[in-house]
């Protein structure tokens, strides 16, 4: 459905977004992820023709942007990271200019205002002045105007940013609902990771206009997390503990490729123990702790969440890729 | 021109919805109900003066009222002029909305066309708050009516041109006080640009006397509907609207 080949955007000598590819099958929500200033917004904005690459392609549905802007346009729905209102217009009224402009017919406009009025949940809103509008519903009228003319591809730029927390849950179940009542392809941009662990099925991470990974989110933890990490927290049962006797009897249990003190405080430490490639060791480290005398206090397993996969991933790619963007830069 | 109308629709209607439509008009009610006051005073006491003076012929009211009152229709409009247009693209930017007008499926010639349009509607509905005075004129007199029309005609284009210089400017900045400001001291230059013909006769001011929009206005509030005016005005409206089809595109290339 979108297709992304060795994109890159200047601004000036600012390199903005710099050879990206990816592509998007039709159906799939993709979260767009990365820390502010990544590029996230930029390409956004490319794949609904509001800028021109500087370089390489993207298409939607088939139709270049650059080519066929008007064609790429209907088939897109659009909600910047600030949403696109006029704080004069009642939300129906406003409703129905962005439905014509987008090409929704004249039949067929009242009609699909109030559809996406109740999907939205904005319904009792609708004779309202969007300047009188909390920021939540503003929010929710932004995402009502992206959906007005049934696009096949949404894009939602930060679409929980500034929202409460029941709002931003309720946000989300109307992406989810979006993307599965309607076969949207859905393109959303976040900096909060647990989104897109909750709504998306795919992960592009990006990095100062670098492409990191683009993956499943089951993927990526999976890929990188090839063996077990576990928080073992050991206390001595009378007095001192001697923390470095402790991290090398658990360095001797087998299956363990590393132990790392966390914490030492007189009477107790906490480690951070991996084990090798597929070993469960989790058994054999709280036997060793409590057959070596001391009290085991908590052994717990350290999932790797997509944040760590995300800090590993732009850690790791900003060293290397650094240098030579840079270099572009100077 | 469907999508014109669209945009002209909705352009129109945030004049009329928010008071700058209401304030410009009872401003300029205001102002040109002076004027010709003030117009139709002077008249009477020539009016006066001629008969004391045993002068039979009828004095006429289109050369004696209606022409200066028309000119200063033209110079109040170059105030109110800025303030339509200030805000047609430079609010758009502030406040975002330009990335949904820009991502519809739209071309950027519908959406200045639709825009220009509708500042352009706003400011013949202001010129009808002054033709109401000049009503005024036929209960009292007899005022031929097609020169009248001419001149009207002549605001019009004239008005169109700023506008469209206006619009132009609005899309240069983010910030509507700085495109009003640029907005009003332009169209008083292309106003005063002639003055340097009454003093200097050179090619230079010559053409700078040409580029004035007021030798190109006065013909029309004379009554004279003169083709080579026309063509002025009309070549300056294109002139702006293409400025502003540039900027515009320009708008994404630099974003």
């Amino acid at each position: 459905m979108i297709k992304v080949e060795g994109l890159t955007k200047r601004y000036g000598r600012t390199l903005a977004v710099n050879n990206i590819s990816f592509q998007v099958d039709k159906g799939q929500v993709v979260g767009f992820l990365g820390p502010n200033g990544a590029g996230k917004t930029t390409t956004m904005r490319v794949l609904t023709c509001f800028l021109p690459p500087t370089a390489g392609t993207a298409s939607v549905a088939g139709y270049d942007v650059l080519e066929q802007p008007l064609e790429v346009k209907r088939r897109i729905g659009y909600l910047p990271e600030m949403p696109p209102l006029y704080p004069e217009m009642e939300v129906s009224e406003y409703l129905t200019f962005v439905g014509r402009l987008k090409g929704v017919s004249q039949s067929a406009i009242v009609r699909r205002v109030d559809e996406v009025a109740d999907l939205c949940a904005i319904g009792d809103m609708r004779d309202k002045l969007i300047s009188k509008l909390s920021k939540g519903y503003r929010q929710r009228v932004g995402l009502a105007q992206a959906i007005i003319h049934n696009p096949d591809v949404l894009v939602l730029d930060e679409p929980t940013a500034g929202l409460d927390p029941k709002q931003i849950i309720e946000t989300r179940q109307l992406i989810k609902d979006l993307a599965r009542a309607a076969a949207h392809t859905i393109i959303l941009s976040t900096h909060i990771l647990p989104e897109v662990e909750q709504t998306c099925e795919r992960v592009v991470i990006i990095n100062k206009g670098q492409l990191v990974a683009t993956d499943t989110v089951e993927n990526l933890t999976h890929r990188l997390r090839g063996s077990e990490a576990v928080s073992v927290e050991v206390e001595a049962r009378d007095g001192k503990l001697d923390s470095s006797a402790a991290q090398r009897r658990l360095e001797q249990v087998a299956g363990v490729s590393r132990v790392v003190l966390r914490t030492s405080r007189d009477e107790r430490a906490t480690f951070e123990v991996e084990s090798l490639q597929k070993q469960t060791i989790r058994g054999d480290l709280a036997r060793a702790v409590v057959e070596a005398g001391w009290n085991l206090n908590e052994l717990r397993p350290l999932a790797l969440s997509l944040e760590e996969i995300f800090l590993e991933l732009t850690a790791t790619e900003s060293e290397t890729a650094a240098s030579p963007a840079d270099g572009g830069n100077k | 021109m469907k999508n014109i109308w669209i945009i002209f629709r909705k352009e129109l209607r945030s004049y009329f919805a928010s008071p700058i439509a209401y304030c410009i008009m009872t401003l300029y009610a205001l102002i040109f109900g002076f004027v010709f006051y003030s117009a139709v005073t002077y008249f009477q006491q020539i009016v006066m003066q001629a008969q004391s003076m045993g002068r039979a012929f009828p004095l006429s009211i289109n050369e004696i009222i209606v022409r200066p009152v028309l000119m200063n229709a033209s110079v109040v409009g170059l105030f109110l002029i800025p303030m339509i247009c200030m805000r047609l693209f430079a609010e758009e930017k502030r406040s975002g909305t330009i990335e949904l007008l820009m991502t519809s499926p739209i071309r950027d010639a519908e959406l200045i066309v639709g825009k220009w349009l509708a500042a352009l509607a706003l400011y013949a509905v202001i010129l009808l708050v002054s033709a109401v005075n000049l009503t005024f004129l036929f209960s009292y007199g007899k005022p031929d009516w097609k020169p009248i029309l001419v001149g009207y005609l002549g605001l019009v284009l004239e008005g169109g041109c700023l506008l469209a210089i206006g619009t132009f400017l609005s899309t240069l900045t983010r910030n509507q006080i700085i495109a009003g400001v640029a907005g009003f001291c332009v169209s008083l230059l292309l106003y005063v640009l002639n003055w340097v013909t009454s003093f200097e006769s050179s090619t230079t001011s010559k053409v700078l006397g040409y580029i004035s929009v007021v030798p190109h206005l006065e013909p029309f509030t004379k009554g004279v509907l003169d083709s080579r005016d026309v063509i002025f005005f009309l070549s300056a409206i294109f002139l702006g609207l293409f400025l502003t089809a540039r900027s515009t595109e320009s708008l994404r290339w630099r974003a």
